[in-house]
């Protein structure tokens, strides 16, 4: 049992459990410490300093985020010292960081100029030059702007010890410390994986997505272009946080209506070709369950996960389902199917998906995502860009009227839906797989076990009176555990959800910034309840879905699909 | 057993091999058994006597002679004269700089005089590839006390009541620092050795590797014994290659003896030791980076607590001490702890090492009884400034120490004196300084250095340090501006108050050190565009005195860019806008006719 302590704060007697930081217990009673490298659970390291206190007694300042309380700690947050020494360390910070605040990509979401104004920094001048170090853009999904680094080491972290890729570290020392990768190269000549959690984390407009907005207004504002966008599952629960409204909100109308407005030609749901891989994914686990393939068969909606496979276990990728992801899907059919269906030169299609994901990016210019004759996916938006879509064109979203997804593709069930959290291709697979299987309907639909933000969950279950061992793994740190215990013979499962991002697609590297697990639980439900709201639940009883194998793919596996929904592996240098 | 009726010590540390002692001894060897003397003379292979300067040294017993700089041409005279005739060779004895006599005996040096070598006693006495000749001197007998009459707490007391701290700079009680370590929960402990020598011009450590390192190997055995531990690290720099190959060959032969591995003493108490090279990082001598570094991670300190003593080495209970501080462990375990804390002041016990040099006569290693004071080192062992010169401060405790004024230089040296006149024992360099050095170039120095070595990891240093180096470097220029000076004050302020681990808690420490002895040379390069000590090339000038010059010309045929002009026999001028101030012509003129100002 934990110990409870006595402390002051600035005067103010309290008692706390003894593992409590400064930090957590001065908030407790409503007193802010300004932070800036801390992250709880990742990045408790202490470094930026921001966030010292004094404590009687001892010979230097404390830096509040990491250091616990002990009885009797007489703690001053606002003393002479501590608030002199602070706003010299912010002022170090500024020191060399650029002051082109105004077009800065991160603008009025940064979180160094909300400190800065929080503290009441007004004047930086050391006289020190600003940094000016290269831009490394050598790849399409993450852009390193280490010139407005300021050494938090947030990204590192989540790197090294969340996802565990490790792709980026600390480099040189003293005054030329950056953040970089093996021999300085480009993300793209390292083993990252484009999963963009250390965008998601950084506090500066150091790191952030490639920006496609102009190529999406470019696109829209062509009268020869049609445009089409897909909105992955993960958006309709986040993208109103962009926007002001509270994590969890649901949003699906809204977003719709917004996007109308915009100008879209058509605004689709992927959840419908998310309903489209459980039919292909499902039974080419059934296939692979028959001894046509090899088990335990890895999910391949994630591209992050697809990223690390290739590079972390190319000996795994026979185990990866061919199956390419919803969004992937979505293009292919877009400029085959919908193309012939309505008339409409592929050539003038331009295909727009909404993602809570920087690696989507990176999938979309593979060279193989083309089976449609075009490039299947012409841009990529993350939620956060699609977000500043929506303020650009000047809609007012508070009051922006909600509309209906289009058809044909606008028809996602709730299988389609849960895609979005950890879990939900599982469930989604399950709810299917039963069904087909046994021909009998469900009882329940909810598969609770698979639920949540655990990192690996597992469940067993009978399918057609064989027994099964699933998992379910979000995050590439737990990925790389199962991955081993599968390497090592010591895990054993016939089939495994796998998503690069903590949480799934809910804590994307895309999704609005600090998706802290607090947040993630808050989206998470807000997928269920979107789930639970819909009048269809399982992926083959979507009409648009029948319909598409009816008019054109045939049936699952078939030619077609294989020519359009299935792709390969390549393995990857580390 | 062969008795010899005669040694002689050939010094082969690092300083004398560097100035062609492994010459020597090669010609030594070739003409003891020209003269058919090896059977009757031993040569034997010595480590650092601290003397560098004066090396090679070779000393000769059973007198006792000391003989400097010896060169291989030396050495047929030595043994034809000395070791045949039993005539010393006078020319290559030590001379008293101040009587110009020559002192033939090594305990009757001016440097050795008011030494106290108890760590360094057998460094340049044995020879350290020989584990006999340590056992010879009592070696290993602290480790058999300690293993078969003791238990680990009565050792742990032992070195408590003996107060020893901390020699690597910290000066933490070190029985306080095992007891932590003894106390911690855990199977696996570890004993780690501090050899990251890092402070410029130190190298007491080097001199214990290379002259004693089986009383290191003896200290960390008790301390492992002590705290608990079967395993202990060596973390010496890989720029210490002699360092490493005596160590290797020392815990070699102490595996064979059974004085490490397991078992020892039939004590069923096991110890084992590792060789880590570091890579030359100066914060690996941060404890915690220095863990880190062992592990193969970036030589970064952590944040403490967790101290390692509860989690350090792979995340197990460790004791961090260095060089020096093992190396008392057995003396002190031999000894008694009395005996030990007979020695020094009221807090700080023993001896300690420091290293001699800057604009001091001799130069070297000296270990003194804490509580001498800086006078006596610098005057009665150092002999004085070099020409006579006027001593101005001498900077204490390395890049992150501070400098002492000539009104302390009576200063009883230990601990917490030094730190009560800003500076601190640090590892125990001692520069000295005459009144031809600047401060504020000196603080500059010194924070170049320390900004370098920063890891990076922590705002306040990393930014910090910058900053104020490029504040001094424009005081230096001359483009010091109103403000500085306290801006000076308050960077150094925060950085010390908030900046993660010692390093730069004790970076601004030269800074503030000359802020406070030497302010008024901070305001002469600010107000006046002046340096009092005339060392800033940006802000000197050059003069020619009018009534002095005769006009010989020779001035403006030396100068460089033509910055010299005027008539033959008649006093020249210095244009100051062409005048580069190299110096060439005060060199040049025999009339002292030109000056720098």
């Amino acid at each position: 049992m934990t110990k409870n302590v006595n402390i002051t704060i600035n005067g103010q007697q309290l008692t706390v459990p003894e593992d409590t930081t400064i930090l957590d217990a001065a908030r407790q009673i409503g007193i802010d410490i300004p932070t800036l490298c801390h992250l709880k659970d990742t990045n408790e390291i202490g470094v930026c300093r921001v966030c010292v206190v004094e404590v009687k007694g001892a010979r230097n300042l404390i830096p509040s985020c990491i250091t616990k309380v002990t009885e009797g700690m007489e703690i001053l947050t606002n003393s002479p010292k501590a608030r002199e020494a602070r706003e010299m360390v912010m002022n170090l910070i500024l020191a060399t960081h650029p002051k082109d605040c105004l077009t800065c990509d991160r603008n009025s979401d940064c979180e160094l100029r909300t400190l800065a104004e929080k503290m009441g920094i007004r004047k930086v001048d050391f006289g020190a030059p600003v940094k000016d170090l290269p831009l490394d853009d050598s790849n399409p999904s993450i852009i390193r702007d280490q010139s407005k680094c300021i050494l938090c080491r947030r990204c590192v972290s989540v790197c090294n010890e969340v996802q565990k890729v490790s792709a980026i570290s600390m480099i040189n020392r003293g005054i030329s410390t950056t953040v970089g990768t093996a021999f300085d190269k480009g993300l793209e000549d390292s083993p990252c994986v484009f999963c963009g959690q250390c965008v998601n984390v950084c506090p500066t407009g150091a790191l952030t997505e490639r920006f496609q907005l102009r190529e999406v207004w470019e696109a829209l504002h062509d009268p020869e272009k049609h445009v089409v966008i897909q909105t992955a599952p993960a958006i309709r629960v986040s993208l109103g946080e962009e926007l002001g409204e509270e994590p969890g909100t649901i949003v699906t109308g809204k977003m719709v209506g917004a996007l109308r407005k915009v100008g879209f030609d058509k605004v689709f749901d992927t959840d419908f070709t998310a309903d489209l891989t459980i039919m292909e994914e499902g039974h080419e686990f059934l296939e692979c369950l028959n001894g046509n393939g090899k088990l335990p068969l890895l999910t391949s909606c994630s591209p992050g996960w697809i990223n690390y496979v290739e590079t972390f276990y190319p000996e795994f990728l026979d185990n990866v389902s061919s199956c390419k992801s919803p969004q992937q899907m979505f293009g292919a059919v877009i400029k085959t199917y919908y193309a012939k269906k309505f008339n409409i030169d592929p050539a003038t299609i331009f295909t727009v998906s909404a993602m809570p994901c920087t690696a989507k990016k990176y999938e979309a210019n593979r060279p193989e995502m083309n089976s449609s004759g075009y490039q299947d996916v012409d841009a990529v938006l993350t939620t956060r860009e699609l977000g500043m879509l929506i303020k650009e064109a000047g809609i007012d979203w508070a009051n922006v009227e909600e509309s209906q997804f289009d058809e044909p593709f606008g028809e996602g069930t709730g299988a389609g839906v849960i895609f979005g959290s950890s879990g939900g291709v599982m469930e989604a697979a399950l709810r299917t797989l039963s069904e087909v299987v046994t021909g009998k309907e469900l009882e329940s639909l909810d598969f609770k076990d698979v639920r949540g933000l655990d990192g690996i969950k597992e469940a067993e279950l009978t399918l057609g009176g064989q027994k099964l061992k699933v998992a379910v793994v979000n995050g590439l740190g737990n990925a790389k555990k199962v991955m081993e215990g599968l390497k090592a013979k010591e895990l054993d499962y016939h089939f495994v959800e796998i998503m690069a991002c903590p949480g799934g697609c809910i804590g994307g590297g895309g999704q609005p910034r600090l998706s802290t697990p607090e947040v993630k639980q808050k989206r998470m439900e807000a997928i269920y309840r979107a789930d639970l709201g819909l009048p269809r639940r399982k992926s083959h009883e979507n009409p648009a879905v029948q319909e598409l194998y009816k008019e054109f793919l045939e049936k699952p596996l078939g030619e077609k699909s294989h020519h359009l929904l299935h792709t390969g592996y390549t393995p990857k240098e580390k | 057993m062969q008795i010899y009726r005669g040694h002689v010590l050939v010094c082969a540390g690092t300083g004398c091999v560097a100035s062609g002692s492994r010459n020597v001894q090669a010609e030594m060897e070739k003409q003891l058994e020209a003269f058919n003397l090896d059977k009757e003379i031993k040569l034997v292979e010595t480590g650092c006597h601290g003397f560098c300067e004066m090396g090679p040294i070779v000393i000769v017993y059973p007198e006792g002679i000391f003989y400097c700089r010896v060169q291989p041409e030396d050495v047929k005279e030595i043994v034809e004269e000395h070791l045949l005739k039993g005539r010393p060779v006078k020319r290559l004895l030590f001379k008293n700089q101040i009587t110009e006599e020559m002192v033939p005996h090594y305990k009757d040096i001016d440097f050795y005089k008011k030494q106290n070598r108890i760590v360094l006693g057998n460094c340049g006495f044995i020879n350290p590839e020989n584990i006999k000749e340590y056992i010879a001197r009592d070696g290993y007998e602290a480790l058999a006390k300690a293993l078969t009459q003791m238990t680990p707490e009565q050792v742990i007391e032992e070195i408590k009541a003996a107060g020893l701290r901390g020699r690597g700079g910290g000066g933490f009680p070190t029985g306080l620092k095992w007891e932590f370590a003894r106390k911690a929960p855990g199977d696996k402990k570890y004993v780690i050795c501090n050899a990251d020598e890092g402070d410029p011009g130190a190298f007491m450590d080097r001199s214990i590797l290379e002259g004693d390192p089986h009383a290191l190997i003896e200290g960390m055995a008790i301390a492992a014994y002590a705290i608990g531990s079967d395993e202990g690290y060596i973390y010496v720099r890989a720029e210490y290659p002699l360092a490493i190959k005596r160590l290797k060959i020392a815990i070699a032969q102490a595996h064979e003896l059974g004085l490490l591995g397991e078992d020892i003493f039939g004590s069923g108490f096991n110890f084992k030791l590792n060789i880590k090279e570091g890579a030359g990082a100066f914060v690996c001598g941060e404890e915690t980076a220095l863990i880190a570094s062992i592990e193969g991670r970036r030589g970064e300190p952590r944040v403490r607590p967790p101290f390692p003593a509860n989690k350090g080495l792979w995340g197990k209970p460790s004791n961090v001490n260095n060089v020096e501080t093992f190396a008392n462990v057995p003396r002190i375990i031999a000894r008694g702890s009395q005996w030990f804390a007979s020695m020094g002041t009221e807090k700080s016990k023993g001896t300690k090492v420091f290293a001699l040099t800057g604009k001091v006569k001799n130069t070297g290693l000296a270990e003194v009884t804490m509580g001498i004071t800086l006078r006596e080192i610098i005057y009665d062992i150092g002999g004085g400034i070099i020409d006579d010169k006027k001593y101005k401060a001498v900077q204490i405790g390395g890049p992150s120490g501070g400098c002492i004024p000539e009104e302390l230089l009576d200063l009883p040296i230990d601990y917490d004196s030094l730190i009560s006149a800003g500076a601190m024992m640090g590892s125990g360099g001692l520069v000295v300084m005459d009144e031809d050095t600047c401060m504020v170039e000196l603080a500059r120095f010194f924070l170049n250095f320390t900004q370098m070595e920063s890891c990076g990891k922590c705002t306040p240093c990393r930014e910090g340090t910058k900053i104020m180096l490029d504040i001094l470097e424009r005081i230096t220029k001359g483009e010091g501006k109103e403000g500085d000076i306290e801006l000076l004050q308050s960077l150094a302020e925060t950085i010390k108050s908030t900046s993660l681990c010692g390093l730069g808690q004790t970076a601004p420490n030269p800074v503030l050190s000359t802020l406070r002895y030497f302010r008024d040379e901070y305001e002469a390069h600010i107000k006046d565009k002046r340096c009092p000590a005339g060392a800033c090339t940006a802000l000197a000038s050059y003069r020619i005195l009018e009534d002095k010059c005769i006009g010989c010309t020779s001035c403006a045929r030396v100068c460089p860019a033509k910055a010299i002009s005027g008539e033959v026999k008649k006093p020249h001028k210095i244009d100051p806008a062409k005048c580069i101030k190299c110096g060439a012509c005060i060199e040049t003129c025999k009339f002292n006719a030109i000056v720098k100002q």
